[in-house]
């Protein structure tokens, strides 16, 4: 067993794991944040993507021992308490989900998309969610609420 | 009292999802989220081999693993667990949820393993060791109906598992009248025959499945958790094969991470964990990973057919042959059998087809079955009809539109009784077309067709109309039941909660069923919730597939409210000395009709039918009252897409240029849903079109087992969907709302290959089989022939 210590969410969180546990079991069952997701396990599908020291990151493709000493945002610390962040916000405007397991996965993936390019054109966006599967929306509710959260709508 | 503000009405709005907010903060509980005190984990050992019996399992050193609780075999399995059900009247051979003797495809269970946690469990079926005497697999269907190389099913000879169905003009269950078909084709100029592949497909819902089973031996009673579309269909057969009573089991439906018809179907797994639950005592769980879904969750369409058409040389169709083939798996699931006859139901299509001659085999192969994939039988029919429609256009030289256009069903003759059974509710399909053909500009786009063709490029335009039976069904139509249950209670505070046996993986019923109630009672939205999805909670009910939670599910929750409303008056009629019939609920009060200051609070109307003194004569306390709505019929809903299509010469990698939706689906609730709801379907029509394929090897071994094989659409692979509505009110239902759940999967398939077939016309191009792989367009601008 190792020692794992992150900071998730601003808290420090220390735990006992066996190296070979994936961070978004680490995330799930340890610290009991279910809001990343795991959608397959080939790392294509994205639902289990998180923030690392402030890009995102597929949590599957990543053994929780890899990321101590890290900084982790997750769906449930994005937005402080009572609020929403803009592409929360933006998702639930535009009807960006229906079933909603891919919706933090996305979420956290169109916040690495903005941080890197706050302006992106409609193609800039689909490109840069394509590292994410959404089989209910077909995507066009999702680009509109990631151009929300942009404010390009 | 104050003025209360006015509330606007809601149905027919776009109001923002209510299932939202706990969504997108990521708190939501989906099965895997679910964790119980002494929770033990199941991991499936799968067969590695499509077809072979099992000649040895050794489970010694997965037994001696530190963790591990429990190890069952098949035979171990069997000792306490009944043979698996079916939900159709056809006959099926016997299916255990591990195989006992004999595996029949790829990803099979043979044994289980229960232990302390996930990653143990998958240790331990890792090192069971099971050996076969393997036997010859059988991919092909059409070489599995000669019963060569094997044979399946002992008492299924040639592997058909239904030998020959026919239906049609002239098809009673006293035999079959073939004259009238074979009039029509000896009077035809011209007849179009071709055989086509509906491919397999992996429905791939983003949430795999998951179960976790939990028996108390002190209370006799099991609640089961599971990701699925329908949770009192799984409780009525948990419990069954369990031995317990309906009232003994609890099946919860919590969030549920996209179904798509595959989370119809009661599962194995889930048996297993309720039947290992209750054997053990002990909560259990088991999540499905991706690895896993593409074996062992059902796949969907796999029809082949031999169509043909026959016409006049102006494009009048005479007379349709269709023979269809299914290839469902190894073994009959849940509704398996009865998807194909949906083909068969719905080769009317909109047109006024004056003799239909349709049959169909159904045949098992080494592969995972097949069950209800998003549209369900009714793409495969649209498909092919579509596919056919647009060759006689080609052959005839006449405009796709216009061939469509001569022959639809006309508004006037509605409800159509078709050649297949069906009776169509109601329809417009030259609106639908032309509103279309507007909305794409289809002379214009013709043009920059023929302006890009002169540049040398491969552009291609294809069109296509559909129409499906929704809302499912009457009774007699479904073997579940074909109605939906609903109880509305108005609380003592004036709030109001609803239940629905409509439980929704997405659908958005929290708020299309809440803006019904708020309109009918005059209340907030705020004020109402509807509940769903645990057989604790919400008595009866069906489940949501098939497009029905709207017409079916929504208009019990309208009907019951209708009850409820009419008790409430009584209450306020006494509280107001007026009469009931001249009481008006609205902006959060109730009142008399004409004195608005008089009205009084909902909530206070609310409070006084639970502390009822006096109690008004001839009523009960309280406020809640329930409904089952047996529909009378289907509804038909339909529409017409159009797509744009290149193709590059240089490596016949297709691109989608654009999509031209127009749906009907009746009345809307919430177009801001239904919009979702199309953009959806389209995607996985043009999915199957363009990229989605399941492949095997001769084998039986499956070529595209994950998502790096297996391609499901990205939002790069889109363009932007234009969509836009007619509408048809059915006759159906009170709102006149036909359903939208599958529209999108129907249109846009077949208007993509008609598309590539238009955009290859230059090299002599009739038919391409889906999915348009670049290899396959690439041969063919190499100088090959479809």
């Amino acid at each position: 067993m190792a020692q794992v210590s992150m900071t998730v969410n601003g808290r420090v969180r220390k735990g006992q794991v066996d190296p070979r546990v994936l961070l978004v079991h680490f995330l799930r069952e340890q610290l009991r944040l279910t809001g990343t997701h795991i959608g397959c396990d080939t790392t294509q599908c994205g639902a289990c993507t998180v923030l690392v020291d402030g890009r995102s990151a597929k949590s599957c493709t990543l053994f929780a021992v890899q990321a101590d000493g890290s900084t982790i945002t997750t769906i449930e610390g994005l937005a402080a308490e009572g609020e929403l962040h803009p592409l929360q916000q933006g998702f639930w405007e535009e009807h960006g989900l229906q079933c909603g397991f891919c919706t933090p996965g996305m979420i956290m993936a169109a916040v690495g998309l903005l941080h890197d390019n706050p302006k992106p054109s409609e193609r800039e966006i689909r490109e840069g969610i394509a590292g994410n599967f959404c089989r209910c929306t077909g995507y066009q509710h999702i680009v509109n609420a990631i151009q929300h959260a942009a404010g390009q709508r | 009292m104050a003025a209360s503000p006015v509330l606007p009405k809601l149905v027919g709005q776009r109001v923002k999802r209510r299932e939202d907010p706990r969504l997108i903060r990521g708190g939501g509980t989906y099965v895997d989220d679910i964790a119980l005190v002494g929770m033990q984990h199941l991991a499936f050992k799968r067969s590695d081999v499509a077809h072979g019996r099992i000649r040895s399992i050794d489970t010694s050193a997965a037994k001696a693993m530190d963790g591990v609780e429990a190890v069952f075999t098949g035979a171990d399995i069997a000792q306490f667990l009944p043979p698996m059900p079916i939900g159709t009247p056809f006959p099926s051979p016997e299916h255990r949820a591990v195989a006992v003797d004999t595996v029949r495809f790829g990803g099979e269970p043979v044994a289980v393993v229960v232990a302390a946690d996930r990653y143990v469990a998958r240790d331990a079926a890792d090192a069971i060791v099971v050996t076969y005497d393997t036997l010859p697999a059988v991919v092909d269907v059409e070489q599995a109906m000669t019963g060569k190389p094997t044979v399946i099913h002992e008492q299924f000879a040639n592997n058909l598992a239904v030998p020959l169905v026919p239906s049609g003009t002239g098809a009673a269950p006293s035999g079959v009248d073939d004259s009238a078909v074979d009039a029509a084709f000896a009077k035809a100029d011209v007849v179009i025959s071709q055989r086509m592949v509906n491919h397999r497909l992996a429905p791939s819902a983003m949430e795999g499945r998951g179960v976790v089973a939990h028996y108390e031996p002190g209370k006799e009673t099991m609640t089961i958790w599971s990701s699925t579309q329908n949770p009192h269909i799984l409780r009525s057969f948990i419990a069954a094969l369990t031995g317990l009573g309906q009232d003994q089991v609890r099946a919860i439906a919590p969030e549920v991470g996209g179904g798509f018809g595959a989370k119809i179907n009661i599962y194995g797994e889930e048996y297993v964990a309720a039947a290992i639950s209750k054997r053990l005592g002990t909560p259990v769980k088991w999540s499905e990973d991706r690895s896993e879904a593409f074996v062992a969750t059902t796949h969907g369409r796999d029809i082949i057919a031999y169509v043909d058409l026959a016409a006049r040389r102006d494009g009048t169709v005479l007379g349709l042959k269709m023979r269809l083939i299914a290839d469902i798996g190894a073994y009959n699931m849940l509704l398996t059998a009865a998807i194909p006859t949906l083909t068969m139901m719905m080769a009317n299509a909109t047109y006024d087809i004056p003799a239909i001659r349709t049959t169909l085999t159904e045949v098992f192969t080494n592969k995972t079955p097949t069950d209800a994939y998003r549209g369900a039988g009714r793409p495969e029919a649209t498909y092919f009809v579509e596919r056919a429609m647009d060759m006689l256009a080609r052959e005839l030289k006449m405009d796709p539109a216009e061939v469509r256009r001569k022959n639809f069903i006309k508004p006037d003759k509605f409800p159509f009784a078709t050649q297949m059974g069906a009776v169509y509710d109601s329809g417009d399909y030259e609106k639908a077309l032309d509103l279309a053909l507007k909305n794409a500009k289809w002379e214009q786009l013709k043009a920059e067709r023929d302006a890009a063709r002169a540049q040398g490029r491969l552009v291609g335009l294809g069109l296509s109309m559909y129409v499906e039976v929704c809302g499912l069904g009457p009774s007699a139509a479904l073997p579940t039941g074909g109605w939906e249950h609903a109880q509305v209670t108005i609380e003592r505070d004036g709030r109001i909660s609803a239940t629905t046996g409509a439980s929704p993986h997405g659908q958005g019923n929290e708020t299309t069923f809440a803006q019904m109630l708020a309109d009918q009672f005059g209340v907030p939205l705020e004020h109402i919730r509807i509940l769903h999805g645990d057989t604790g909670v919400v008595k009866q009910g069906i489940g949501t597939f098939g497009s029905r939670s709207q017409a079916v599910g929504g208009t019990a929750i309208h009907l019951a409210g209708a009850k409820v409303k009419t008790k409430m008056a009584k209450y306020a009629a006494a509280m107001l000395e007026a009469h009931e019939d001249d009481i008006v609920f609205e902006n959060g009060t109730i009142g008399v009709k004409g004195s608005p200051a008089s009205a009084k609070p909902f909530a206070a109307v609310a409070a006084y039918a639970y502390v009822p003194v006096p109690l008004p004569p001839g009523v009960e306390p309280g406020l809640s009252d329930e409904a089952f709505f047996e529909p009378v019929n289907n509804t038909y809903p339909f529409g017409c897409h159009i797509s744009m299509l290149e193709i590059d010469r240089q490596t016949g990698e297709p691109t989608l240029l654009k999509l031209v939706a127009v749906d009907d689906a009746g009345v809307l609730i919430n177009p801001l849903i239904v919009e979702g709801q199309i953009h959806g379907g389209l995607a996985q029509g043009i999915g199957q079109a363009m990229i989605e394929e399941v492949a095997y090897n001769e084998d039986g071994q499956l070529l595209t087992g994950s998502f790096m094989d297996y391609a499901i659409p990205r939002a790069s692979d889109f363009p932007r969907f234009e969509l836009d509505a007619t509408v048809t009110p059915t006759p159906c239902n009170p709102f006149g709302a036909k359903g939208v759940g599958e529209a999108g999967t129907l249109g846009s398939t077949p208007s993509i290959v008609n598309a590539a077939v238009d955009a290859l016309s230059e090299f002599g191009v009739k038919h391409v089989d889906m999915m348009l792989r670049p290899e396959k367009l690439w041969r063919i601008i190499q100088g090959g022939r479809s």
